[in-house]
């Protein structure tokens, strides 16, 4: 075993069998959160699948307090909870909300707008599967060209994903980062810095998705990679306007060892409508992307 | 001592939020609320009141804000108007779902499309179903002790309660106010002691899904489902009248002032035509009443101050004897009629005392109604009853219905 896996955290907030689904990269992601971000914390989430793995009433598998909340009012849920928390001088509770695509490129932008603007004091974090999964696989801003949804059927999804991170980093906030379950120990890293920093911090996670994406359970951590590996999931940060980037995308970076968007695309039935110009599309839109990262990773 | 001083309604509504030592406050601001938003940042950025304000982008973030902050365990405040209070309406459930004991005053303004800044009570009027209490004040003394009030009742019912004042008519008039005294203000509300708070101590999930059906926890125990918690609400709702009738008795033993709990009379006691309705418009009917009498009829007011939970048997009893009711809204269910006359007459279903009701929608988006129009439509509503007519179509006061 690696050295550094022996500085997780070895308590477990999340008991086993929850209602997640199987191969769940969003159950992953929130166990490694969870346990950097130790009992001094209160969640909060709106209607999404997180709010489905907390599980049904009177019973949960998650020993954090934890509110839930309507679906457009995520980061404004935190702003009372870390308004009440100071009212209260209770000030060394970290206020984290917990929001999937759909509740945070949609619906839940204003009130996250609105939070970062004020530079409230908690952790946002965008668990990103890429669309409504919770709803039944619906398409969302964040879900990528020439992707199959329920309300893509036929002709795919035929607009690029929002690039959400931008409009975070354009609120200059205190942290930025993305990370995905398939790299754990940088994902735990970022939450271990994260819940020391004050300010808004937002944190990005890249989340796999079986049954939404169309690939077998037990491929989550594969596809989380192919992701990171094919530069449409770039891991990084972003602190006091300074971009680095983390884990193996560092790597990347240096190496030059990115692979073509096609090896992710090819695995995941969401992608078999796709057509040759929209693989081209893709492609061109994730290299673009990814000069920029490297671009900023150099200044 | 008294301490009386001439302010508008706005600002009785933000020293009764001082004077209940709110801890977080959060506002958007609306015409014609938007002063009392200003009036409370100024305490607080002026270190008269020690509270978080937190000044939110929009009125769903507002309420969202007090939800959680409750939840937390703090005393919350805010207000709006008229498309503010709808943007409200999924947080206004929410709030009530959650039992929160959040105070918020509706400063009412009639809705859009159109525009109008005017009063009338279709705001609040139309989130009559959301599970807040609603109280419905008639000057600007009533709004500031009526926030105090609200406070206790919503920490004792687990409910959230909506102080209603007319909007101009009483947010930007004028008015000599007794300002309590911080002391007694404090005694009577002591600080707020929450039955749960989420705090790491205690980690739970709050609101989480629901089946339809009671389920066991690890224990065994079979604990409430989805019904049984909303029965749980209506039951509150159901037994505040009595902690709100309580509430106004202790507060009139304290400061000298009874606003009277559920409803108000003027010149009941032997009035065979009555006038009702609920804040501005009703304290505007005591003038009709006086030039009533004057004329012979024996009238009176009956004015509704509580309109939910509606106070059915209270009000039976405060309508005993009457002989005709003449009702003046400032809104309308759209489709059939206004929503207290509805209510009102659902009352006396089944009583031996069958009642003439008349009603007139007034006032909407602020057209004016003077109290010489309001004993006009009673006195002529007076003379159909008697000739037999004990019901007829909604009338609007007013307006060319041509
Ligand atoms: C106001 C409102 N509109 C619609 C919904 C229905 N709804 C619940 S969850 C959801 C989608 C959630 O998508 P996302 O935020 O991406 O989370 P995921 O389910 O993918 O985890 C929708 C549309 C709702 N709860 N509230
Ligand atoms: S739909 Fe996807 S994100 Fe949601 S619980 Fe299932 S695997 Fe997890
Ligand atoms: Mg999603």
């Amino acid at each position: 075993m690696p050295e550094n896996l022996f500085k997780i955290n070895a308590k477990e907030y999340i008991l086993p069998g929850t209602r997640a689904c199987q191969g769940c990269g969003l159950s992953l992601a929130y166990r490694y959160a969870l346990k950097a971000l130790r009992e001094n914390t209160i969640v909060t989430l709106p209607a999404c699948c997180l709010c489905v793995l907390h599980g049904i009433y009177p019973s949960t598998p998650v020993m954090i307090p934890a509110l839930n909340n309507s679906f457009a009012s995520t980061a404004a849920s935190a702003s009372g909870l870390v308004a009440g928390l100071q009212a209260l001088n209770r000030t060394d509770t970290t206020v984290v909300a917990i929001a999937g695509d759909g509740g945070t490129f949609d619906m839940g932008i204003q009130a996250l707008s609105g939070a970062a603007e004020r530079g409230t004091d908690f952790i946002y974090v965008c668990y990103d599967n890429e669309g409504y999964m919770n709803t039944g696989t619906q398409r969302s801003s964040a879900t990528p060209l020439g992707a199959l949804t329920t309300t893509t059927p036929i002709a795919t999804k035929q607009q690029h994903k929002k690039d959400f991170l931008k409009i975070m980093e354009a609120h200059d906030i205190a942290y930025l980062a993305t990370a995905s379950p398939s790299y754990p120990i940088d994902l735990y890293d970022k939450f271990v810095k994260a819940k020391k920093i004050k300010g808004t911090r937002y944190i990005h996670l890249y989340i796999p998705c079986p049954p939404g994406w169309a690939y077998p359970p037990r491929d989550t951590v594969k596809m989380g990679r192919l992701a990171v590996e094919t530069g449409i999931a770039p891991l990084f940060e972003i602190e006091n306007g300074k971009f680095r980037f983390t884990s193996r995308s560092k790597s990347m970076a240096e190496r030059g060892n990115r692979l073509p968007v096609i090896n992710y695309l090819e695995k995941q039935g969401r992608f078999k409508k796709m057509n040759a110009e929209q693989l081209h599309q893709l492609q061109h839109w994730v290299d673009g992307k990814w000069q920029e990262y490297m671009r900023r990773s150099q200044e | 001592m008294s301490n009386v001083q001439i302010m508008t309604g706005n600002q009785a509504a933000a020293i009764g939020a001082k004077l209940s030592n709110v801890q977080v406050v959060a506002a958007y601001p609306i015409t014609p609320q938007s002063q009392l938003a200003e009036i409370i940042s100024q305490y607080i950025e002026g270190g008269e009141l020690k509270a978080e304000y937190v000044r939110v982008e929009g009125e769903h973030s507002a309420l969202t804000v007090c939800i959680s902050a409750s939840t937390v365990g703090a005393r919350v405040f805010t207000a709006t108007s008229a498309n503010g209070l709808l943007y409200m309406h999924e947080q206004l459930h929410w709030a009530a779902g959650s039992r929160l004991p959040i105070v918020m005053c509706c400063v009412n303004r009639g809705v859009g499309a159109p525009w109008t800044i005017f009063n009338d009570q279709q705001d609040s009027i139309s989130q009559r179903d959301t599970g807040w209490i609603q109280i419905y004040c008639r000057n600007n003394q009533e709004i500031l002790d009526t926030i105090i009030q609200a406070y206790r009742i919503a920490e004792e019912v687990y409910a959230p309660v909506m102080v209603c004042y007319d909007g101009f008519v009483l947010s930007h008039t004028m008015m000599p106010v007794d300002i309590p005294d911080p002391e007694k203000a404090r005694d009577f509300l002591p600080p707020y002691q929450a039955h749960t708070i989420l705090s790491p101590e205690d980690p739970r999930t709050l609101n989480p899904v629901l089946f339809p059906n009671r389920r066991a926890n690890s224990a065994g125990v079979l604990c409430d489902g989805y019904m049984e918690m909303r029965y749980k609400l209506q039951a509150a709702l159901e037994r505040s009248p009595a902690v709100i009738e309580e509430t106004s008795r202790r507060f009139a033993e304290v400061f000298g002032r009874d606003h009277g709990g559920l409803s108000w009379g003027y010149r009941r006691e032997d009035a065979e035509l009555v006038m009702t309705g609920m804040g501005s418009v009703a304290s505007e009917a005591m003038q009709a009443a006086d030039i009533l009498r004057e004329e012979g009829i024996k009238a009176g007011v009956v004015g509704i101050r509580v309109f939910r939970p509606f106070p059915a048997k209270h009000l039976k009893e405060a309508f005993r004897g009457v002989k005709g009711i003449v009702i003046f809204e400032k809104g309308i269910s759209y489709g059939y009629e206004g929503a207290l006359c509805s209510d009102l007459k659902a009352a006396f279903y089944g009583s031996e005392h069958q009642v003439p009701v008349h009603s007139y929608i007034a006032g909407l988006g602020g057209r004016d109604v003077k109290a010489r129009e309001l004993a006009d439509a009673a006195r002529a509503s007076w003379q159909e009853m008697q000739s037999g007519i004990a019901e007829k179509p909604t009338t609007w006061l007013n307006c060319y219905t041509g």
